[in-house]
C-alpha cells in the first residue's frame, strides 16, 4: 500500500486515473528508474531544464505564486458570472449597403484581388445552384451547398498563402476554387469518375487535392481539428513559413476533438487558425441548443488562444481578420481562433429540408437582406470596378463552363475494377491481389451478374 | 549498445526462445557442410588439395553437433522486451529526423512502462512530446502530423484507452490513403500494452488484436520476444501505412536472447510473416504475444507425452500469414489456436476460417480454439486466472486434437 500512496504523492494528480497500471509498472519492472531521479513537477508549465523552484521562494499573504502566474488572494467569495453581460462584439468593415464603416480598420485589398474574390464568390454560388439541381435530378447522390457562406469561403482563402494547409469540413469548396481547382475537377469528384483524384471512392463534395494543400474532406464532425494541429506542428518543426487552417461549424464545437485541438494547439504553440463558421444551425439544432456560452469566440480565451469574432457575411472583414490571424499564427507560432457569424441559407445537405424546423422568413431574410455577395458587389460597384453587364456575363460564362464540365464528367469512364483494391495500403498486399483475381474471374464468368460500366 | 543486454552465461539453460537459433545454426552448418563436401569433391581432381587451404570454418564443418559455446556466440546477449522496444525507437529516431514519439507521460516520466527511457534527454521535448490527456486529441494530432510528412510513434498508456481515439484511428488513419486516392499516406505507429496484465481488471486487460485486425488499411503487429519487438517495431516505423503495434505489459520485463544480427541497427523483420518457434509434426498451435510463451511451455509438456507440437508465433495479425499456417496444418493435420482475447470473431476464429477454406481436407480433428473467457476481465485474482488461457488449457486442447485426452496407458 505504501507504494501506492508514495506513487500518488509523487506523480501528478492526473496520473491517478491510471494508477492501477502505474502501480503494476513498479511491481513488474524492478529496473525502472526511481521517480526521484528527475525533479518531479506537480503541475508544471516550465520547459525541460528550467527551474521550477523559484515559484516557491517568495511567500506572501496577498499573492499566491502558482504555475501559470501570480494569483491574488481576495476576501470576498466571488463566483465568476456565467456570461460577460454584453456579448463580444463582431468585427465588421462593410455595412449592409456595402459602405465601409467609418473608423473601421482593415487590410487594403488591391483591385485585382478584390475582383478575383468577387468572381470566385459568384462562381461558388452558381456552382452550388447547378450541382444542387444535378442532385435533385438524380445525376449525383448527394450535395452540400455553401450558400450564404461565400464570403467566408473566398475571403478567407484570399487572405491565406497557397502554402498554408487547409483541413476543411465540407462547406468550404470555395477555398479550393480560389487555389485553382477547376469546375471540371469539381465535377469529376461529384460524379466519381476515373479522373477524380479520389478515384471515385468518396461521396460527392469530399474533395481533396494534395497539390493545392487541401486535405480530403472527412465526414465525421471535428476530426480535422486535431489533425490540423498535428500538421501545424509539422510545419513548426520544419520551420516552414506557413500555417494550418481548419474550418468547422458551430455544431462541431461540441465535439471532444474541438476541445482537444484547441488545448493542444495552445500547449504546443502550433501555428494553426481555427475558423468556426457559426451559421446558426447544425442540421436542425440551433446554436441555443448547442451551447450556452457567448458563441465560440469566448472559448478561445479559456484555452489561452487569441480570438476574434467577425461578420462572416462581410468579405472585407473576413479577409482582414484572416490576414491578421495568419500573420500572428506564422510570425509568433501560435494558434488563433476566428468565429465568423453567418447563416446557412441552404439546407444542411440534399438529405435535409430545413423549412421543417426553421421559419422561411428567417431564411429569406438572410438570403436577401444579408447576402454576402450582394453586399460585396455594392462595394466594388461603388469603387467603379463592376457593372451589371459584367455581372451577367460572368454568371453566364460560369454556368456554361459548369454545364460543359458536368457533361464531360458524366461521359468520362468510371474507375476501373483494379482501383477497388489500390491504396488500401501503400503496396497492394497478397490477400487483396487474390481478391482482385477472384473478382475478375467471377466477372468474366458471370458478366450478367455485374455492372457493365466497370472497366476490367 | 548499452540497453542492459547481458551475455548468456556458458552452461546456462537454453530458454525455449533460443531453440530457433539452435535450429538456424544447425541449418546453416548443414548447408555449409554440403558446400564444403562439394568443394572437396571438386578438389580431389585437382593437384593441390590440402586441408590447409580450406578456410577454418570448413575444416571442422563435418561436426554436426552445435556446442553451447557456439550458441552463446551466435546469441551473444540477452535483452528485455522493454529494451528491445526502446532501442528500436531510439535507432529509428536517430536514423530519420521525421520520426517522433508522442503520448501521455512519454517524456519526463519516460513512459508509463519506461519504454521511452532516456529518449527525452537524447532527442529533446520537440521529438519526445508529452501531451495533455486526450486520446482523441493526440491521436488526431499524430494523424495530422503523418498526413503532412512526419512519422509519429503514438504511445497509448494501454490500448484500452485507444478506444477514446477510435474514430481518428479507423475513420482517418486507416481510410485516408484510400479515400484520397493515394494522395495522403499516413505513416504512423500506434503502440502500447495490449491484453491482460495482472490485477488490472476490465479496462486495462482487453485484447484489441481482433478489433484492429478487422479493419482494412491498418497493419496489426504483436511481438512476443525481444527479437520480435525490435525487428517489428523498426519495420512498423519504416512502413508507409498506419501500424497498430500491440505490446504486452508482462513481457516488457522479460529477457530473451538476441543474436548480433538482431542487435544490428539495420535489423528489421518483414510485416506479414509468421515465425515457427518450434517445429513439430502432430499438432499446430498458433499464438501471438504472451501466449507464444505459454504455447512453447505447453509444447514442452506435450513432448513428454510423445506429442510433437509445432508452435507458430503469428507476429503479424494483419496481414495474416495464411501460407505458414496452412502449410503447417497440412503437415500436422491438427490445429489449436490460442489468444487472450475473446472467442467470438477473434483471431482464432479467423485462423479457423482460413484453414477450413484452404486446408479442410487435411484436417484430422476439429479445430480447437483457446481464448479468453467471454466476459470483461474480473479483478479478483482467482477469477482473473480463470478468465485467461493457461498452459494446461493448451495442453488439454492439443491432446484432444490428437485424440489423446485419455492417458496413453489407458488407451493402450
Amino acid at each position: 500500500m505504501s507504494l501506492i500512496i508514495g506513487h500518488a504523492r509523487t506523480a501528478a494528480a492526473r496520473l491517478l486515473r491510471r494508477s492501477p497500471a502505474s502501480i503494476l509498472l513498479r511491481r513488474d519492472s524492478p529496473e525502472a528508474p526511481a521517480l526521484g531521479r528527475r525533479p518531479v513537477r506537480r503541475m508544471g508549465t516550465a520547459r525541460v531544464g528550467e527551474s521550477v523552484s523559484t515559484a516557491y521562494e517568495e511567500c506572501s499573504d496577498q499573492v499566491l505564486d502558482f504555475p501559470g502566474g501570480k494569483v491574488s488572494f481576495i476576501p470576498e467569495m466571488r463566483f465568476l458570472s456565467e456570461s460577460l453581460g454584453e456579448r463580444i462584439g463582431c468585427y465588421r468593415v462593410l455595412d449592409d449597403n456595402g459602405q465601409t464603416v467609418s473608423g473601421s480598420t482593415f487590410h487594403e485589398v488591391s483591385k485585382e484581388v478584390a475582383m478575383k474574390m468577387y468572381r470566385h464568390m459568384v462562381t461558388l454560388q452558381v456552382m452550388d445552384t447547378i450541382l444542387y439541381e444535378a442532385q435533385r435530378q438524380g445525376r449525383i447522390s448527394f450535395y452540400v451547398t455553401s450558400t450564404g457562406e461565400e464570403a467566408i469561403n473566398i475571403a478567407s482563402a484570399a487572405a491565406l498563402s497557397n502554402e498554408d494547409l487547409v483541413f476543411p469540413q465540407y462547406r468550404e469548396p470555395g477555398v479550393l476554387l480560389w487555389r485553382g481547382f477547376t469546375l471540371q475537377e469539381i465535377a469529376n469528384q461529384c460524379f466519381g469518375n476515373k479522373e477524380d483524384y479520389g478515384k471515385g471512392r468518396q461521396m460527392p463534395i469530399h474533395y481533396g487535392s494534395k497539390k493545392l494543400n487541401y486535405f480530403t474532406v472527412s465526414s465525421p464532425i471535428g476530426t480535422q481539428l486535431p489533425q490540423a494541429v498535428g500538421a501545424a506542428y509539422s510545419l513548426k518543426m520544419d520551420g516552414k513559413n506557413a500555417c494550418a487552417v481548419t474550418y468547422f461549424g458551430d455544431g462541431g464545437t461540441s465535439q471532444g476533438d474541438f476541445h482537444a485541438a484547441l488545448n493542444f494547439a495552445a500547449v504546443m504553440e502550433a501555428p494553426v487558425i481555427f475558423f468556426c463558421r457559426n451559421n446558426g444551425w447544425a442540421i436542425s439544432t440551433p446554436t441555443t441548443e448547442q451551447f450556452r456560452s457567448d458563441g465560440v469566440v469566448i472559448r478561445g480565451q479559456a484555452y489561452g488562444i487569441r480570438s476574434i469574432r467577425v461578420d462572416g457575411n462581410d468579405a472585407l472583414a473576413v479577409y482582414s481578420a484572416i490576414h491578421a490571424a495568419r500573420e500572428m499564427a506564422v510570425g509568433e507560432t501560435r494558434p488563433i481562433l476566428v468565429e465568423a457569424l453567418t447563416y446557412r441559407v441552404g439546407h444542411h445537405s440534399t438529405s435535409d429540408d430545413s423549412t421543417k424546423y426553421r421559419p422561411i422568413d428567417e431564411i429569406e431574410h438572410w438570403k436577401s437582406a444579408r447576402d454576402p455577395i450582394s453586399r460585396y458587389r455594392k462595394w466594388i460597384q461603388r469603387n467603379g470596378w463592376w457593372c451589371d453587364a459584367a455581372e451577367s456575363e460572368l454568371r453566364n460564362s460560369v454556368r456554361k463552363e459548369l454545364l460543359q464540365a458536368i457533361q464531360v464528367a458524366e461521359r468520362v469512364q468510371k474507375p476501373p475494377l483494379e482501383e477497388l483494391f489500390k491504396d488500401v495500403y501503400d503496396v497492394v498486399p497478397s490477400n487483396l491481389k487474390e481478391q482482385e483475381k477472384l473478382l475478375l474471374q467471377s466477372v468474366k464468368k458471370h458478366p450478367g451478374d455485374y455492372p457493365a460500366d466497370v472497366p476490367v | 549498445m548499452g540497453c542492459g543486454a547481458s551475455r548468456l552465461e556458458p552452461g546456462e539453460d537454453i530458454p525455449p526462445g533460443l531453440l530457433p537459433f539452435r535450429r538456424r545454426l544447425q541449418e546453416l552448418k548443414r548447408s555449409r557442410t554440403e558446400e564444403s563436401r562439394r568443394r572437396r569433391r571438386e578438389r580431389k581432381d585437382s593437384i593441390v588439395s590440402t586441408t590447409e587451404l580450406l578456410r577454418p570454418e570448413e575444416r571442422d564443418a563435418d561436426d554436426f553437433e552445435t556446442t553451447e559455446e557456439e550458441i552463446s556466440r551466435a546469441v551473444a546477449e540477452k535483452m528485455t522486451v522493454r529494451d528491445a522496444l526502446n532501442s528500436a525507437i531510439d535507432e529509428e529516431m536517430a536514423a530519420d529526423p521525421k520520426v517522433f514519439l508522442m503520448g501521455e507521460e512519454v517524456g519526463e516520466y519516460q513512459g508509463a512502462y519506461k519504454v521511452s527511457r532516456g529518449l527525452l534527454d537524447k532527442y529533446g521535448p520537440e521529438r519526445v512530446r508529452d501531451t495533455p490527456i486526450t486520446e482523441a486529441g493526440f491521436t488526431g494530432i499524430g494523424v495530422g502530423a503523418a498526413y503532412y510528412g512526419l512519422k509519429p510513434v503514438v504511445e497509448f498508456m494501454t490500448f484500452n484507452f485507444s478506444m477514446q481515439a477510435i474514430d481518428q484511428i479507423i475513420n482517418s488513419a486507416a481510410k485516408s490513403n484510400y479515400m484520397s486516392g493515394g494522395q495522403i499516406s499516413v505513416p504512423i505507429v500506434f503502440r502500447g500494452p495490449n491484453g491482460a496484465a495482472a490485477g488490472v481488471a476490465a479496462q486495462h486487460s482487453h485484447c484489441y488484436a481482433a478489433w484492429y485486425a478487422s479493419c482494412p488499411g491498418l497493419k496489426v503487429l504483436s511481438p512476443y520476444s525481444s527479437e520480435d519487438a525490435r525487428g517489428m517495431l523498426k519495420a512498423a516505423i519504416r512502413d508507409p501505412d498506419p501500424v497498430i503495434f500491440l505490446e504486452n505489459e508482462i513481457l516488457y520485463g522479460e529477457s530473451f536472447p538476441v543474436s548480433a544480427d538482431v542487435l544490428d541497427s539495420n535489423f528489421c523483420l518483414p510485416i506479414g510473416k509468421a515465425m515457427i518457434e518450434r517445429e513439430g509434426k502432430h499438432v499446430t498451435i498458433t499464438a501471438f504475444s504472451k501466449m507464444v510463451g505459454y504455447a512453447l511451455k505447453a509444447a514442452e509438456i506435450l513432448s513428454k507425452d510423445g506429442i510433437s507440437a509445432e508452435i507458430i508465433n503469428l507476429r503479424s495479425i494483419r496481414p495474416l500469414d495464411r501460407d505458414t499456417i496452412n502449410a503447417s496444418v497440412r503437415k500436422t493435420n491438427r490445429l489449436v489456436t490460442v489468444e487472450e482475447g475473446f472467442p467470438q470473431h477473434g483471431v482464432g476464429a479467423e485462423i479457423c476460417a482460413v484453414v477450413v477454406e484452404e486446408s479442410f481436407e487435411y484436417l484430422d480433428a476439429p479445430v480447437e480454439r483457446i481464448a479468453g473467457a467471454d466476459v470483461p476481465m474480473p479483478y479478483a485474482p482467482n477469477l482473473e486466472r480463470l478468465a485467461v488461457p493457461q498452459v494446461e488449457d493448451i495442453v488439454r486442447a492439443a491432446k484432444r486434437a490428437c485424440y489423446r485426452s485419455v492417458p496413453m496407458a489407458a488407451a493402450a
